[in-house]
This record gives C-alpha cells, structure tokens and sequence, in this order.
C-alpha cells in the first residue's frame, strides 16, 4: 500500500455491477451489510444491459415488428415497403431501453446505500482489494463477491484487427446494416442477431461448425426455428469452418472450406469466455481452470472462505438469471443464512423467431443418460390461439418421470416460448406432477394451453 | 341420486394443519340442513373457525363431539336421503376453497411413497429451504404430496421423528398382545398428542472478527452423536436423582469370584451386576422401560429388557445393547459384554449390535471423577451413571468403618416420572448392589 492511498473497510466488496453482482449488492444492503460494488464501468447493469440481453432484445423486437409487417401481407394488410431509419433506430435502443433501466438501476442502488466504485480491482490478498483507475482506492473487506462476468469469445487461431469484424458487443451498437453479413457459430448469439440484421435488410449467410444449429438443444424444437432460418438467410452452411479471413478494399474475404466469399461484414459469435484474467486470484485461494471458470459449492462459496463467485465466471450457463439466482444465494450465505443454490432448473430461451425455450431434463439428455422418462409432445396446429396469430408451427413437450408423472423437462418452440417457460419452469423447481399441470385451469385461448394438453396426454 | 348415507369428512385446512379440535357440535341427528349452513365449531393451532354444511340433507349421525380431536379425513358427520345435490363447496370461514370432503379424506393416508436416493429430491424451493433450517437431510424423507413430493409437513414430521429407530412404530395403535397396562388403569380420556416444540438455534456469528479459527468437518459418528444428544436434550426434560451403593459386599463377592469365572473364560466385572440390578429394578418400575410417544399420548412400555451400555471407542461414544439381561446368568451377561465391548473398540459392531436398547447404563468411572449427569439415551426414558466406587469413612452402629461406596446417578425423563418414582426405582438399584445375596433369590 502506498501511502495517501484512500482505504475504505466493508463488509462485502462486489467485483463486477451485472445482474449477479448488482444483485448480490443489493441482497447484501438489506441484510444490513455494508456494501461496495467495484465497476471498471462504474455503472450497474453490467453486459447483460449494456452489450447483451437488452439491447439484442430491443433489437428483436424491432425485427419481430418487421416480420409481423411482412406477414401481415397473408390476411391482406400492406405497409408498402418497411423504411429503417438506424440513428432513431440506436437512439430508442440506448436512452430509451438502456438508458432508462440503468438510470433505475443507479437508483436503487442509492436508495439501499450501496456505493458503486469506477475502476478495476485487483485483489492483493483474502482481506483487500486494489481498485485501479479513475477513483484508485484499497477496499478491505470482510468478504467478496466475484461476479466479473464473461466477454465474447474470438475466432480460435484468426485474428483480423478491422471494424469489419464484429462481435456480439459491437453488432448490437448496428453501426451499418451491411449489405452481406456472415455470422459465424449457429448459437444463440449468432442466431439472434443474424435474424435482426437479416429483418433489417443484410442478406445474411451463417456458417456452424456442428451439424445442425444451437447444438445440444432437441431437435424437434429447433425444426421450426432452422425453416425460418432458411427463408430469412441466404445461406445456412452447416460443418463449416472458417479457415482464413483477410480484408480488403471491397470487404473481408472469407475462407469457407475450399471457397472464399466477401463479405461486408462478420460477426463472430461463437460463444463467451469467464473474464477473471487480472483479477489477481493467486494472491487469493481462489481456484480457476484453465478456461478461467472459478469453482464454487452449493452457497456460491471458492476455495478461500472469504471470496464468493456467481455468474459467468463459475461457469455454464452463463445466463444472467443464473446469475441473479446465485447473486442472492452468496449475499445470503455472508449474512449466515441457510441457503443453497439447489435450484433444479435453470430456463433457457432463445429469443429468435420462433423462440425457443427449455428448461430442466431435454430429450438427448435423458436418453443419453439413458433416465426412464415418458415424452409427450403437443403440436401447436391444434392450438386455437397459434392458429389466430397464424403461427401453427410450434411445439411444446413435456417430459415426466414414467412412475411418479413428475415433470422433469420441459421443451417449447413457437412465439412466446420464453415467456411460456416460466410456468414449467415453477412445475418442475416445485415438483409438480403432469396431473398436477393437467389440472390446473388455463386461459383459453392463449398458447400457456398447450403445457396443459400436453400434460393431459401424460395421463393417458 | 339414490337415498344414500353419505359421510362428510375433516378437510383439508390448509397451512400444513392436519387435525382441529371440535369446539361445538351446531346441529344435532335428525336435524334438516341445507347447504352452507354451519355444522361444526373447529379449533386448529391457527384459529377457530366454522365448518359449513358441504351438502343439503338430513344429519344422520353425528360422530364427534366438543372436546374432540379430529384428524383430516376423519368423518365428522354422516347425512341421509339427500334433498339436493351435494354441493362441492367444504370452503372454511377464511374463504379458501377446498377440495371436496372424500377426496380430503383420501389425501389424510396417502400412500407411502418411495424415497428418492438420488437426485434432487422433489420439493418445492421453500420447502428445502425449511429442510436446511431444521437440518432435515431430504433424500431421508418420504413424501407424500403428488407424484411423491415432500410437503412442508413432511419435513416437519421429519424433523421431530425421524431419530427414532425403526424398531418403534411412530403410533402405538392397538398391539396385538396388549398386556395390562404398567399402572393399573385409572379413568383416562382417549389419548391425546402433546404440543409440538418449534426450536432452532439462531445464526452464529462471525468469529473471524475476534481471530482466525479454522472449520473442521464433524465425522459420521460425531455427527449421529450431537444430533442424538440434541434432539434428547431438547425434546426430554431430564431430572437426576444421586444416591450411593455401598458394595463392599458385592466387591467381595466378585473377588471370591474371578478365579472361578477366569477359568470359564469370563473376566468377572461390576458393570455385569449392574446390569443385573438394574434389569431387576426395572421389572419393579416398568415406567423405565419404555418410550413416551407424545404423538399419540402414550406411554409404550416394552415386555423385554435390553440394555445398553455406553463404551469409549476411539472414534466417539458407541452404545452396544445385550439383549434379554433379565433372563441371562451372570456369566452369560459378562460374556457377551466382553465380546461386544471389543467389537466395538475394533469397530466391527454390527447395526443390530446398537439396536433396540430399553435403558442404558453409562459407567465412567475408569476415568475417575465423582459424579456425572449423563444424557437420555433418546428415545429411552432413563439412564444409569455410574462414578468410581471409592473407600469412605461410614458411621455404622456408632462406629467409623471403611466401606466400599458406589456413587449412582439416575437420569431420567420427567414426562414420565417424577422425583420420587425416580427415587424408588434408584433405592432398587442400590439395595440389589448392597445385599448381592438377594439377587441370587430372584435368578
């Protein structure tokens, strides 16, 4: 420690301001702990407002207007050709979504007196943080909280230093709308955006190194969302590898294969990467891999007694909900609470159209792990509602324990999918049995009808 | 709808309640009823509410009355011919609607369900929290919601019964050989449960800000042991009476002895005549030899005598039971406890070795000291503590003698006994250890 150099002694000190860290941050200020959130950004909301969950829905909702206007064409309306104008278009995205929800964000955080300090922290042992940056302090805590989040992933083995090449952070500011946009890796990420710049106008052309898009998820489910695709994309090329990239005056030629294409633009979204890089963990006990996950037990607690992580950094998924989940868990674990992250199921959604959304057991899980479980699928072509929205190309499944009917995953594609989950999110974290979801009277006619049929057909 | 007697159930009332007491009978047989008129006054721990009538029709038969408690699923009162539909509504005054009579009746016994093993154990997010809090291990509960989830009631049950060993039976319904009961029956009311205690400990607090400490996982053993002792010292209320042998005859007698038992295999010790005396003094105080069921009400007094004996084991306090002490000799008595005594030092006791105890003798005497209060065995109702026998000055006849004396502690549960029952059952104990030679006319 130098001398002069502000000390500050808390109860906990947060490294990171996304939805685990604010979270936790907060948690902690009500169970009366003295709390300090360190932000290289100073600003709460983390990737998750700022460069990820928001905005690309923001941006999804955009194309999904877009889409409706096209569709709409079917039952006879027209609105003539869709003009976008991009400077309205990022300023409602960045003021009137982002800028709204930090502003309250911001608020909160005074309300429950929890101080957001800008800077990088670096931690100097199991006691002391150092703060680097504009407000350079040392922050010694009783305990702490790593929730720095992850960063998007780069090309393995290419690196191309060109505005040309974005990543989900600088696709989501929509700089341009290019002409020819290649989307790299068939994910989540790659799958949103490549639609949201595809509604927008780029013909869109996407490569994935697997077999088939967001790998690891049914099948079935993404059947409907893969067709779509086709017709929204120029291109979907499957068990593709990018092997060269290089810019020129005209754009960035692409080696796909044996073929290289140009492209306006590229985005790279091949998945996310823990930030705990410079942390300075080995002055801790603290244990990351090699992937610089950090291992953590069921009360979100490291190997050092006094450091807690949640979020990204401990690891998949990494979805902000998970995050938030585990942020409560480690706030309450400090103020000595029975806790555990015990959860069953963690929801995924995939916010593309159709949307997809899974939570708990999948079907290639269980039979892979070969678990005995009764599947029943319920097409939504027999939905009244899917069939008034003129979408009757969803699904949604329903997988149970054979012998106790309980529900033990549940698999959604269609409009709505990921607002759908939570219900079948709640029967399977509380246990619920089929007869349980069968019985259960549902708004008819809506698309939350299709978990109760589905269920209906577990009973027989 | 035909004329058909048709019954009407406690139901279910919610908030994890499972039985209610009937405060007031509102309508008598023979009385006509319509529907949602009141039938019953009922008082549950939460409050006392009205039962309204779920059907219209003529009371039948009423099968309760006030003072009464019911259980969920118990019929309450049976209706004849019915002058309308049966209605579906049991609603309680506080307005939430329930689910119709026979199927409440029909959810009070569900099936017992298989216990998950593995995996997460299906209960909802509260519920494991509720779990965690009274240190309720899930996967050792059954649960008998849907599709075998475990319901907060579960957990509770759990909780204030699961260190019960399996040989007792949670309830104690009509056995099939029910001898007389341990005192001649006076009149007594039907069997009522005891109130339940809602205990836990409040958090630790942080000791790392007075200096570092170091957290040390508690072995299997360790474990059984403080959750035993807690649940005996917080569910007993123990009361202690001392008192005093004076062996110096038995001591005698045991050294006569040695040889003659040595030469059978048998080192002859006092723990055997304990064991002896006290097997002895419980057939005189039955009220020892038992387990109090405060569930049902009842004292379950057991027709054999097992007893159990604490031994030190490296590992932590290890308590082997022999079976039938009051039908063994000596010599087998003494055999036995030698054998099982080193199966549980070399920590090859078997389960059933440390099963099915009625009373427990602790005898810490190797270690010197001059008294001890030990813990209930739980679910037993006493335990023996047996200090060093020391030589004292006695005033015997005017005159000072030396002699042999034996400090005892009888600790027992005061639910069930009180001092002077205590007193006289210790006074057994002590008078079979002073005059060893009237144990031989009780063998």
């Amino acid at each position: 420690m130098v001398m002069g150099d502000l000390v500050r002694e808390v109860d906990v000190a947060v490294v990171g301001g996304g939805p685990g860290g604010y979270t936790a941050a907060f948690r902690c200020a009500e169970l009366g702990l003295e709390t300090v959130v360190v932000d290289a950004a100073k600003r709460l909301g983390g990737a998750c407002l700022f460069e990820g969950c928001i905005p690309s829905k923001a941006l999804l909702h955009i194309a999904a207007v877009l889409g409706e206007a096209e569709r709409a064409k079917e039952f006879g309306v027209d609105f003539g050709e869709a003009r976008v104008s991009l400077d309205p278009l990022r300023k409602w995205k960045s003021e009137r979504v982002i800028g709204k929800l930090a502003r309250g964000l911001a608020g909160v955080a005074k309300a429950k007196n929890v101080d957001v300090v800008a800077g990088r922290a670096v931690f100097e042992d199991s006691r002391r943080l150092r703060v680097e940056g504009d407000e350079p302090q040392v922050v010694v805590f009783k305990h702490a909280i790593i929730a720095t989040g992850s960063a998007p992933s780069p090309l393995p083995g290419l690196t191309l230093e060109s505005d040309r090449i974005m990543d989900s952070t600088a696709a989501l500011e929509v700089p341009d709308i290019p002409d020819r946009l290649l989307v790299v890796g068939g994910g989540y990420i790659g799958l949103e955006l490549g639609q949201v710049y595809a509604a927008l106008g780029s013909k869109v052309t996407l490569v994935e190194m697997t077999d088939g898009l967001l790998p690891g998820v049914d099948r079935d489910l993404v059947q409907p969302l893969a067709r779509r695709c086709e017709k929204l994309f120029a291109e979907i090329r499957l068990q593709t590898k990018v092997t060269g990239l290089r810019e020129t005056s005209g754009g960035v030629e692409v080696r796909l294969g044996d073929e290289t294409l140009l492209f306006d633009r590229v985005l790279v979204a091949v998945g996310r990467r823990a930030q705990t890089q410079g942390l300075g963990l080995e002055t801790t006990r603290v244990r990351a891999n090699e992937r610089g996950i950090i291992g953590v037990d069921d009360r979100c607690r490291t190997d050092d007694q006094r450091i807690y992580a949640v979020g990204d950094v401990t690891g998949e998924p990494m979805l902000a909900h998970r995050a938030m989940r585990q942020g409560r868990i480690a706030a309450e674990a400090i103020a000595g609470r029975p806790v555990a992250f015990d959860n069953v199921a963690v929801p995924a959604v995939v916010f593309t159209d159709p949307e997809i959304a899974w939570c708990g057991l999948t079907e290639a899980e269980a039979q892979r792990t070969s678990r005995p479980v009764k599947v029943a699928k319920f097409q939504w072509a027999a939905s009244g509602r899917a069939a008034t929205l003129g979408r009757s190309d969803g699904l949604t499944k329903i997988l149970a324990h054979p012998d106790s009917g309980r529900i033990v995953g549940v698999g959604i594609v269609g409009p709505g999918a990921g607002e759908l989950i939570a219900e079948a999110a709640l029967a399977i974290e509380a246990a619920l049995t089929a007869e349980d979801l069968a019985a259960t009277i549902h708004t008819h006619p809506t698309l939350s009808e299709t978990l109760m049929e589905a269920a209906e057909h577990l009973l027989h | 709808m035909t004329a058909m007697a048709r019954d009407f159930r406690l139901p279910d009332l919610g908030e994890g309640l499972t039985e209610a007491e009937i405060v007031k009978v509102l309508v008598h047989e023979g009385e006509d009823v319509r529907e949602d008129a009141p039938l019953l006054e009922v008082e549950t721990d939460k409050a006392q509410v009205e039962i309204p009538s779920p059907m219209a029709g003529r009371v039948e038969k009423v099968h309760v009355h006030a003072g009464q408690t019911v259980k969920v699923g118990q019929v309450l009162v049976s209706f004849g011919e019915a002058s309308a539909t049966p209605g579906t509504k049991t609603a309680l005054t506080d307005g939430r609607a329930r689910q119709a009579a026979p199927a409440a009746g029909a959810r009070a016994t569900p099936p017992p369900a298989a216990r998950v093993t593995e995996g997460p154990v299906p209960a909802t997010p509260a519920t494991r929290r509720l779990a965690r809090e009274l240190g309720v291990d899930l996967h050792a509960v059954s649960g008998s919601g849907s599709g075998g989830r475990v319901t907060d009631d579960d957990v509770r049950a759990a909780a204030s019964h699961a260190k019960q060993p399996a040989a007792l039976s949670p309830r104690a319904p009509a056995a099939p050989e029910r001898h007389e009961p341990a005192r001649p029956a006076v009149e007594r009311g039907p069997a009522k449960p005891l109130a339940a205690i809602g205990l836990q400990a409040p958090p630790l607090p942080n000791f790392e800000q007075w200096g570092p400490i170091e957290r040390q996982p508690l072995s299997h053993l360790r474990r059984t042991i403080a959750e035993r002792m807690t649940l005996s010292a917080t569910v007993i209320p123990h009361v202690t009476h001392f008192d005093k042998a004076d062996i110096t005859d038995l001591d005698g007698l045991i050294r006569r002895n040695l040889d003659m038992a040595r030469a059978q295999g048998v080192t002859l010790t006092l723990t055997s005549f304990l064991m002896k005396a006290a097997a002895l003094a419980l057939k005189a105080h039955p009220q020892f030899n038992a387990s109090l069921d405060p569930a049902a009400g009842e004292l379950i007094v057991k027709r054999y005598c097992h007893l159990g004996v604490a031994v030190a084991a490296e590992r932590g306090l290890i308590v082997p039971v022999i079976r039938d002490v009051d039908r063994k000799s000596l010599l087998e008595i003494q055999r036995e406890l030698g054998a099982l005594a080193q199966r549980v030092r070399e920590g090859k006791a078997t389960l059933d070795d440390l099963k099915g105890g009625t009373f427990t003798i602790t005898n810490i005497g190797a270690l010197g000291g001059t008294g001890a209060i030990p813990i209930i065995n739980y679910p037993e109702v006493a335990i023996l503590g047996v200090a060093r026998a020391r030589e004292e000055a006695v005033v015997r006849e005017g005159q000072i003698v030396p002699r042999l004396l034996l400090p005892l502690s009888l600790t027992f549960d005061h639910r069930v006994a009180d001092g002077a029952d205590g007193a006289r059952f210790a006074a057994d104990i002590v008078r079979r250890l002073e005059h060893p030679d009237q144990l031989l006319l009780e063998l």
